[in-house]
Order: C-alpha cells, then structure tokens, then sequence
C-alpha cells in the first residue's frame, strides 16, 4: 500500500462520483471560506495592531457577535425553508422592552429571560400562521409585522427609556462577565446554536425543513407536514429573537423605542454571508454563525487598524455582494461539471 | 375466464368519484378496484384523467363526490401521508425530488430510521438505500445530491422511494417512459416480486405491449368517464385503443394536405454540451414537422437555443437564409420566428395582465410612435387575433389568468401569430387543454401550414403527432435518434427510436 501511486491514477481515471465530491467540498468550503477570511482577517489586524485580540479585545470580539448570532441562527432556519422574516429586529426591541420593563419592578432574571423568549415565539406563531396559511410572500407579510411591531412598540415604550440603574445587578453582570475570556452570553449562544444545528441535521422534522425549502411541491406529495414545519421555524425564528432582546438589555442595559432598528437588514446579510441560500434547501446555522461572526468583527477590525467607522455598512454591503457572486459563481461551476458528468454517462451507456 | 373478478374486498377502490377543477370536469363518476395480488392497468389517452385519479388515490386530490374505500371501508386521506400510512406509494409521471439533498434522504424523507430520543439515523438511512439500489440492480451512490441526476436515474429514486415502505397498493405513472429497454425488464422483474407478495399494483403506460406484459385486469377512461373494467385475457390492443379513442380520428387531426416550399428554418449540428449534441434538421415553408421524444429527451431545450432563449456551445440557426445571431431573441423575432412555449402560465403569458396586453407583448415595434405607445393600435391588433382565434371572453381587459387552459393558449398561440411569424415553433400546444380547443389548435396549425407557414411540433402526445406532422423527427437523450416519413411514423417506430431501440423497432 504505497501512499505515493494512488494520485496519479486519480487523475487518468475520471471519477463518477467526480461531480458529488466537488458539490461536497463547495457545501463544506463554503463555511470554511467564511471561517477562513475571519481569521486572515482578525490576523492580519492583531499584525499591525498588537493591542486587537487583547484579552478584552477577544471579550468584545465574542460579546459583540453574540445577539447577531442568536438572531442569524433563527433565520438561517427560516431561510432554509425558502422563507424570510424580516420582523426580528421589531421582535427584539420589543421584547428587550417587556423583559426590562418586568426586571424594573425587580423580577427575577431569568423569568425576564422566559418572558422575552415566549413574547418572540408568539410574534413567531404570527408570522408563521400568516405565512402558511394566508399563503402571501413572506417578504410582505414578515415586512408588515415588522412595522406592526414597532408600532406597538412605540406606542407602549413612548418616551419612556430603561437603563442600566433599572435593572438588577445580577442581570447587568450576566451580561459582562464570563469564563475566562469567554463572556456567558457567548456560551449561550453558542450552546443555542448547537442545538439548532444538531436538530436540524438530526431530527426528521429537521430534514424536512431542507427538503420543504428544496422543494415544496416534492414536499408536499413526500407527506410533509409544509405549514407545521413552517411554523416551526417562525416560532423558533421569533424566540431566538426575543432571547436576543433579553441578552440586549443585559448587554448594554438601555433599551428604547427605536431598539433594534433595522436590524433585520444586519441578519439577512449574515445569513446570507454565511452561505444560506435564499432559494431554500441549503447551507447551515453554523453558516449563519460565522456570517455574523465576520460582520461584528469588521466593527472592530475597522478602529484596530485606524480606519474610521463610517465604512462598516459599506464594507458590509461588499461582503454581500462578494458572498453571492461567490455562490453563483460556484453553482455555475457545479452544474458545468454535473452537465459533463451527465453526458459522459450515457456515452458510456451507448458504448 | 381466466381472470374473473375476485370474490374478495379490494384492497383500495374508488366508487363513483368526480373531481373538477373549475370548469373542467376532470373525473365524471368513476369507479376503480385494486386487489391484492394484481396488476391492474390504467387507459385512455392524455387528459383522460388518468393523473387525476391517481391523485385521488393518493391523497393529493379530494374527491367532490364518491368514496376512496380501502378494505371496503371508506376512508379520507387529508394528504398525502395519509395515504402513505395507509401503505399506497405512487411513483408519478415527473419525478419529484429535492434537489438540495442526498439520494437517500430523498427515499427516506419523514420515514427515516430513528436512534434514541428520537434522532435520525444518518447510517442506516444510507446502508438501507444501498440495499434496494442493490435490489433493483442500480449503479447509485446514496450519498450523490438528487440534483444532476437524468431523468431515468431520478426515476429510479422514485421507485426504490415506492419499494423501500412495503407497499400494500404501488401505484405507477409511467415509470417506464424514461428507462431503457433493460431498466424496464428490471422494473418489471421487482413488481411482479411484489404482486406475487401480495401487493396490489396500478400501472400506466403509453406502451400497450407492457400493459399486456405486466397486467391482469385493465379500466379504460375517456374524457374523465369511466368506459370499461375487464380482464385484459381475450383483448388485443386495438381493442384497447378503440376504447381509450373512441373517436373519429380524422375529426381531432384535420391535416391539411399541403405544398411545401423552400426550407425556411435550417439548424446545422446544434450542441449545448451537456443537453443536445449535434441536432441538424431543416423545416420548409407548409410544412409541419414533429418532434416527439421522451420527457427530458431535449425537445424544448433545442427549440429555446434556437429561438435565442438559451446559448448554445455550437452549431448554427438559419431563418430563411438569414443566419441567427445566438442568444438573441428580439433578432429571431424580426427574422420571422416565433416561438410558443411550454409551460404557458410560466412563459407564454402574464397572468395578471389583461388578454388585450398580453397580446400586445410582441407588437410594441409596431404599435409604439416615438417611444410612446398607441393603445388604441394595440387594442385593435388584440381584438383583432383574439376574434380570429375565437378566444372566449367578456372583455378584453379581462386577467388572462381568469380564462379557461384552452383559451389561455389561444391567447398566446395569438401574440405570437399577431408577429406574422415564417416560421413556427409550438411547445406542447395542446398540453391540458380541453378535446374541442385541441381539435381547433390543430385546424389552426394546418391552416397556417397552407399558408406557408413553416411549423415545428414540440409534443408528447403521440397521436398528436402522427396525426398532425408531415415529417417526425424523434430525439433520445439530446440526440436526434430518427428522422421519419408520415408513411414511416407509427406508434412502435417513434417510441421505438424515442427509446433508443431503433435497431430493433424498424419491423414495421
């Protein structure tokens, strides 16, 4: 068994499977590509500026990302069922609001928690409901809700605004303290992230979120429950943001009537970055992680290296862009070789 | 008497089922008993109503009247997992897989082997698919991705997806029209297993001799009525087919005898790698040529490379001796093409625009003054072709979407006729449409031909084509496999070079 002859026999005999290994290693790399320019990224920054990844530096790193990931992981799994919802940045404010109005009157931490996470799952069970039963756009209806939302949320917050001497000390430290480097916000989320991820891959309603996103009719004719998984994933989608609200107010314990504003634009750009595709079907949470991961981490890059802050949302907007025309570059790619592969096939059956 | 009607329950029936989607009366009181232990086949021509019945077998279609019964009590599936619990696996005419996932998962979606507290079983999803590819004698890799498989080898997912629930009731859309002579005795091989298991099995095919080959008992219907029930032992096929027409051919298929002229469309050697190689043919003015071919075969992925639509790696188009820049539709407009697609509400039309607009689409060169457009010359060229055609509506400003399939393609056989097109292209022009707009589609295209029109017929429909074409010419996967007289066409020698059995298939 020498190691040294095999590859060269690869080359000369074209594969079968040639066209599956190179869609497995895209679905892979695709992660990895994001994993890999957060670190020449973060790297480079900690060359010309030592002070970068500190251990505050890294605090913040990890703080900063944190509600973004929360936020991205919940619609990572609405985008997995070719849906959107574009109500999480209202969700949080509001729900950042009911668990710091709540906490005021000197509740306990984490039944302020709870209550954020089961005001999101019910704005949640909304969205879902209208979605798959009303059968509308989910762009639209998600779009409705978001101003609904913070409608209501203007009404009730008014004027009014919550601040860190409000809240309990307990809860302010949650939001600033942690193991070592690692802030318990951070653990939190990525302990939710591990969740949704082993649910997703690990449970047959999780499959059937990616089939039903890969094709609702297929869905539908294989016995798959379309609104009950459509539901689920709002309802998760909803609660996650809400968690997020909660986290929020711990984080930086000043709440408004304009938390959260435009927000949802952030998520879907991390998502997306993450190499979640919008068409449904395809991509991971942990995608989604990383996205947010590298778009927090550019609001701190950009000051590390003396580059001012104004050109975060540009720089932002670049990654988008880049991040799609990297995925339709590819798919592009991948159908080239799958076409080949196809007619490469039935010459060789007419042989 | 070979077969007599068991004396035991079926195992599922309809009894008297209707089923109608607005206007069109899809299934009129239609009756259908499977039993256990037989293979039962389904006749009658396209939009017979033979999908729509299966639907309602499977749960995917609620009856408006009459009962599913299964063991002789009536029952409702709500959906198609109803069904399936029930044991009924339907394998349907297009296969319909998830793209984005894996072979495997794709078989065993919502059914997969669980491990503790629940969580799918990744191993044994894919040591299980490996076991029924082995089964059916399929080179298939249960981790390869759905997406990039041909048509046969999807078919193959859906079969191995019908056999991996041991089915009580497996129902069959024509399975076979994408496989190849081997795949079928195959196919073949493993529902005759599990007929003599006790499974009962509803077959459609378009090849009568497999109906013979595989079943037992037969039910005929025409125009969504149910015409007969009866052991096939005694029938020969042109009984059968007399049941499934039942008409006056000539009526349904007014060919005009016609001059041809000059070739008017010539294609040289045409290649999109991957989906058509080398495909040379020449159309000529009066002529309607056929393309018949199996789903998938690259019918309408030619005629989209030679509209302009899709680019092609190689080859030429020439329309009346103007050679086509690719990849530029507007040009092959002007050269005198037009082009009917497909899938009408997709392609052919805007839904939610009005007939008169939709019309209106091609003639903006014509109807436009300084970039401004004349509503009143797009009104009346609309009114005009929607009169010619007999297109029945209310008011031209009524949504397209609202009219009936047949008037829907005859708006759009009109914005491409209101263009004074030369030559022709139709796309499955009489796909779901209703016996009498069919019968006027064809006097239409006939009339056209004399005209010296040069047509080109896309179609599935079989008969369509040998009543309608001059000339057919057949492709099998991407390849032009056959190039036949009207003398030459039959039934055996399209699907025989449609198949990629043209050796064999030249005895006629």
């Amino acid at each position: 068994m020498t190691v040294t002859a095999t590859p060269v026999r690869e080359e000369a005999v074209p594969e079968p499977a040639a066209g599956r290994r190179l869609i497995d290693k895209v679905f892979k790399a695709r992660e990895l590509a994001v994993a890999a320019v957060l670190l020449v990224m973060l790297g480079a920054t900690q060359l010309s500026n030592t002070e970068f990844l500190s251990e505050q530096g890294i605090k913040d790193l990890l703080l900063n990302a944190t509600i973004l990931v929360l936020v991205a992981t919940g619609q990572a799994v609405v985008v997995i069922t070719r849906n959107v919802d574009l109500s999480v940045g209202s969700v949080l404010g509001i729900s950042a609001f009911a668990a710091g109005t709540y906490l005021q009157d000197g509740g306990s931490s984490l039944i302020a928690i709870l209550l954020a996470v089961a005001l999101g799952a019910l704005f949640g069970a909304l969205n879902g409901a209208l979605v798959s039963l009303g059968k509308v756009p989910a762009l639209v209806v998600t779009l409705g809700t978001l101003y609904i939302v913070r409608g209501i949320d203007s009404i009730w917050v008014g004027s009014q605004q919550i601040t860190a001497d409000d809240l309990p000390n307990g809860f302010v430290d949650f939001g600033h303290d942690g193991i070592w480097v690692v802030p318990y916000l951070a653990l939190l989320a990525l302990a939710v992230l591990a969740a949704v991820g082993y649910y997703l891959r690990s449970y047959r309603s999780g499959r059937e979120m990616y089939a039903l996103g890969s094709s609702p009719e297929a869905a539908t004719l294989a016995g798959v429950p379309v609104r009950k998984r459509i539901m689920t994933a709002y309802v998760l989608c909803g609660a996650l943001a809400g968690l997020a609200g909660a986290l929020y107010l711990a984080r930086f314990g000043n709440v408004d009537s304009a938390t959260g504003s435009g927000y949802e634009l952030t998520v879907v750009s991390a998502v997306v970055v993450g190499g979640v595709a919008f068409t449904g079907g395809s991509g991971s949470v942990y995608g989604a992680a990383l996205g947010a991961l590298l778009l927090t981490s550019i609001n701190s890059v950009l000051p590390a290296i003396g580059v001012s802050s104004v050109w975060v949302t540009a720089i932002n907007g670049i990654l988008l862009l880049l991040a799609i025309a990297v995925d339709r570059i590819l798919a592009l790619r991948v159908a080239a070789v799958l076409r080949k592969q196809a007619a490469q096939l039935r010459s060789a059956r007419h042989a | 008497m070979t077969h007599p009607e068991p004396e035991t329950t079926p195992v599922l029936a309809l009894e008297g089922v209707s089923k109608s989607f607005g206007a069109v009366r899809a299934l009129r009181g239609v009756s259908l008993r499977l039993y256990a232990g037989e293979a039962h086949a389904l006749a009658g021509e396209n939009g017979a109503g033979k999908s729509t019945l299966i639907k309602a077998l499977a749960g995917v279609h609620r009856p408006d009247t009459g009962t599913v019964l299964l063991d002789g009590e009536p029952v409702e599936f709500h959906g198609p997992a109803d069904a399936r619990d029930a044991g009924v696996a339907v394998i349907y005419q297009e296969p319909t897989l998830f793209p984005d996932l894996s072979v495997a998962e794709n078989i065993f979606m919502g059914r997969q082997p669980r491990r503790a507290l629940g969580r799918v079983d990744h191993a044994s999803v894919r040591r299980a698919t490996a076991d029924l590819f082995a089964r059916l004698g399929v080179d298939l890799d249960p981790d390869q991705p759905a997406r990039g498989l041909s048509i046969a080898d999807q078919q193959l997912v859906e079969i191995a997806k019908a056999l991996s629930f041991d089915a009580r009731v497996l129902i069959m859309d024509e399975p076979t029209a994408a496989l190849t002579g081997s795949e079928v005795a195959r196919l073949f091989g493993v529902v005759r297993t599990l007929r003599e298991q006790g499974a009962a099995v509803l077959f459609i095919s378009h090849r009568l001799e497999e109906i013979f080959q595989l079943c037992q008992r037969v039910t005929t219907l025409r125009d969504g009525a149910w015409i007969a029930s009866e052991p096939l032992d005694g029938l020969t096929e042109d009984d059968l087919v007399r049941r499934m027409v039942g008409r006056d051919l000539a009526e349904l298929y007014p060919k005009q005898d016609t001059r041809t002229g000059e070739v008017a469309l010539s294609v040289r050697r045409l290649t999109r790698e991957g989906v058509f190689t080398d495909v040379s043919f020449d159309v000529r003015r009066g002529e309607i040529v056929g393309l018949a071919g199996l789903v998938g075969a690259g019918r309408s992925e030619v005629a989209r490379a030679v509209f302009g639509v899709d680019r092609f790696d190689g080859g030429e188009v020439e329309v009346l001796g103007t050679r086509l820049k690719p990849g530029a539709p507007s040009l092959a407009m002007a050269a005198g093409l037009a082009l009917v697609p497909e899938d009408r509400r997709a392609q052919g039309l805007v839904m939610d625009m009005s007939i008169e607009r939709n019309i209106g689409l091609t003639g903006f060169a014509d109807t436009t003054r300084a970039g401004l457009m004349n509503r009143k010359a797009e009104r009346s060229r609309s009114v005009d072709w929607a009169v010619r055609l007999q297109v029945k509506y209310a008011r031209l400003g009524d949504v397209v979407g609202t009219l009936s399939g047949g008037n829907q393609q005859k708006v759009v056989l009109a914005k491409w006729l209101a263009t004074a097109p030369q030559v022709l292209i139709v796309d499955e022009p009489t796909r779901g449409i209703d016996v009498g707009t069919k019968a006027e589609v064809h006097r239409l295209l006939s009339a056209l031909a004399a005209e010296g029109v040069a047509v080109l017929m896309i179609s599935s429909d079989l008969p369509e084509i040998l009543g309608m074409a001059d000339r057919v010419l057949v492709m099998h996967e991407g390849r032009l496999s056959a190039e036949l007289t009207r003398a030459e066409a039959t039934e055996e020698s399209v699907m025989a070079a449609a198949t990629g059995r043209t050796n064999q298939g030249s005895a006629a």
